[in-house]
């Protein structure tokens, strides 16, 4: 393999990477709070893109308009997720608000089967996004720049609003005990909800960046990126957001790698992260940088 | 106490021939359709019930069901299918050589395609069923994935993604219904006996059962293999009553549907199992109609796809957030209880 290839195929890693790493930090974000697995995540990722879509064909707003607004929505949506099928749980078995999320995800699926159709719509794409670019033998995609960038922006924005302000406080004093912190005065729902609203609307974004990489629309292509970066999510360490980051990030390399290296592979590309997955929790259930969680009796 | 044995014995001796009776009657007379539902009830039973025995008795949140069911449908139907066909099919790649000549009866294929998916239980239960909760879960659920995934990509045993056609339709209803009620059969006895209790408590509070002495991953990998022996067994029932199968086919949907009958029925009850696997089935099918354009006098209503697992899945959630136990929470069906229904009735009389 040449350099140039490799290096191009550095940048589809960390393009990839960096867009599980967005959909992981939501996951590991509520099991931080909730020890809940968000089954829902997914779906809420394919709404981003299809929202955008929506508004970009269908209502003819300018791109910018369309990403923001198409967030917004879908943050509000997984903050309507949490209201409906996980907030009536929260004193139920732990195991109750799982299957919640299994039903709150196919009923997403199908929803938006019956609203947008099952027939995968293609993507126009805007053209400086997809312009080969070509610098001494090595082409690049200008958006295998862009999102890598773009995501790393966002999750400074998430970590800055985790460690510097009152909401990410009560976020992480929540993660620790949930009952202390109501003790002590902290809005659990509120923050609860605020926590969805942000995971949520890092799945959107990195929803509408992956139809722009993948350029297919389908109600079911939430699923498969979901589990991949809820794999993500265990394997830097269940409830750690930098954890999850660097998760996404290896998890986009091995993928693109081993295809890269061993094509006759490639068949069983969305089988690697499920191998992984076993490794991991065999060696390091509780993930690179996770906390330790016994068993309390 | 030994009379009541005994009438217990007869009365349930009594219910199976009721039920053969009914299925004869209902082969002569049912047209095909409702006879592949009844079918389809049976096999989803079979499947539910091993589900429970994991999950609703052991406590186990295993989401591999459709990993075992693929496993077994895929034995089951090399089985059983003639070399000649098997020939014919593989366009891809020829099949390979102890896939393309084996063959063996029915009733073998099925026992042969439980163990095998026994085996691969014990297998992906050793590292696994150290796993708790929800990691357990993800983990089982990686394992369906994986070997969906390989079944796609090993076309000289599984002719890949074109799947298998044609598989010969020897399940019937006396083959769906004799192995549900074997199923019943061993999965009552064992949730009954001393070694079900011991199920149980660990299911309860897994630290107390380590502490009275109980080697819980045996125990876990036991029952764990015992559900995957019927799911397999399931997926091979399954296999020849819809003659075709392919990866696809054995997705986390099918997964869901299993669960949902177990969730349905409320965990650790087998009544509820069987109860919501009748329901629930009948209730698929005929849910059919809202995809269907209906007519109302002289308005034609378009028909939706994708409306019948909308509400199906709308059910779901509303017995998790307003019965979360199920029709039948943790309770089950006894002849006292039936014959008081009539006791009760005849007295207010």
């Amino acid at each position: 393999m040449s350099l140039a290839m490799f290096v191009q195929h550095l940048f589809n890693a960390l393009t990839l990477g960096s867009l599980y790493a967005l959909i992981a930090i939501g996951y590991t974000m509520v099991y931080g709070i909730l020890r809940l697995i968000n089954f829902a995540h997914g779906e809420i990722f394919m709404m981003g893109a299809y929202f955008v879509f929506w508004g970009v064909t269908l209502f003819h707003l300018p791109w910018p308009i369309a990403v923001i607004g198409a967030i917004l929505v879908t943050s509000m949506a997984g903050i309507m997720v949490d209201r409906v099928a996980y907030k009536p749980l929260r004193n139920a078995p732990r195991i109750s608000a799982l299957i919640s999320s299994i039903g709150v995800s196919f009923f997403l699926q199908n929803f938006a089967i019956v609203v947008f159709s099952a027939i995968p719509r293609a993507v126009q794409r805007p053209d400086w996004l997809v312009k080969v670019i070509v610098i001494d033998k090595i082409r690049i995609l200008p958006l295998t720049l862009v999102f890598p960038v773009l995501s790393f922006i966002l999750m400074m924005g998430l970590l800055y609003v985790v460690y510097r302000t009152k909401p990410g406080l009560g976020m992480r004093a929540i993660s620790k005990d949930i009952e202390t912190s109501r003790l002590m005065g902290v809005p659990v729902n509120r923050i609860i909800a605020i926590t969805f609203g942000m995971g949520s609307a890092l799945a959107a974004a990195s929803g509408i960046m992956w139809a722009l990489r993948y350029p297919q629309l389908q109600p079911v292509m939430g699923v498969i990126p979901g589990f991949k970066a809820f794999i993500a999510a265990v394997f830097g360490g269940i409830g750690s957001i930098q954890g999850a980051v660097i998760g996404g990030l290896v998890l986009g390399f091995i993928e693109i790698m081993i295809v890269a290296f061993l094509p006759t592979l490639a068949g069983y590309r969305d089988a690697f992260a499920f191998v992984l997955l076993i490794i991991i929790l065999l060696i390091m259930p509780t993930g690179l940088m996770g906390e330790k969680l016994e068993d309390k009796v | 106490m030994d009379a009541k044995l005994k009438r217990n014995y007869i009365l349930t001796g009594v219910a199976v021939l009721i039920l053969a009776l009914f299925l004869f009657w209902a082969g002569k007379n049912l047209d095909g359709y409702k006879i592949q539902i009844l079918n389809l009830i049976a096999v989803n039973i079979i499947l539910a019930l091993s589900l429970n025995l994991i999950y609703g008795f052991t406590g186990l949140f295993s989401l591999g069901h459709a990993g075992f069911m693929a496993i077994g449908a895929y034995t089951c139907s090399l089985l059983i299918l003639p070399a000649a066909q098997k020939h014919a099919m593989y366009i891809l790649q020829a099949p390979m050589w102890p896939f393309s000549v084996m063959h063996a009866p029915f009733f073998l294929a099925i026992l042969i395609a439980g163990l095998v998916a026994a085996l691969f239980g014990i297998i992906i239960g050793f590292p696994v069923l150290r796993l708790g909760g929800d990691y357990l879960g993800i983990a089982t659920l990686g394992f369906a994935e994986i070997i969906r995934v390989v079944a796609n990509n090993i076309p000289r045993v599984t002719n890949g993604a074109l799947g298998l056609k044609g598989i010969p339709p020897y399940s019937n209803l006396w083959w769906n219904y004799g192995w549900c009620l074997l199923t019943l059969y061993v999965i009552i006895r064992l949730v009954k006996s001393n070694f079900g209790n011991t199920l149980k408590a660990i299911r309860d509070d897994e630290v107390a059962a380590r502490a009275m002495g109980i080697d819980t991953f045996r125990c876990r990998m036991t029952s764990f293999v015992i559900g995957a022996f019927f799911a397999g067994v399931g997926g091979a029932l399954l296999a020849s009553l819809i003659t075709t199968i392919d990866p696809k086919m054995f997705n986390f949907i099918l997964t869901f549907n299993v669960l949902m009958i177990v969730v349905a029925g409320g965990l650790g009850s087998i009544t509820g199992t069987v109860l919501a696997g009748v329901v629930i089935t009948v209730l698929l099918e005929w849910l059919r109609f809202v995809e269907n354009p209906v007519t109302i006098g002289s308005l034609t209503l378009q028909g939706v796809p994708g409306m019948r697992m909308v509400v199906f899945s709308v059910a779901l959630l509303f017995i998790i957030l307003f019965r979360h136990q199920g029709i039948m929470g943790k309770r089950e069906f006894n002849w006292d209880w039936f014959l008081g229904l009539f006791r009760r009735r005849g007295e207010a009389r």
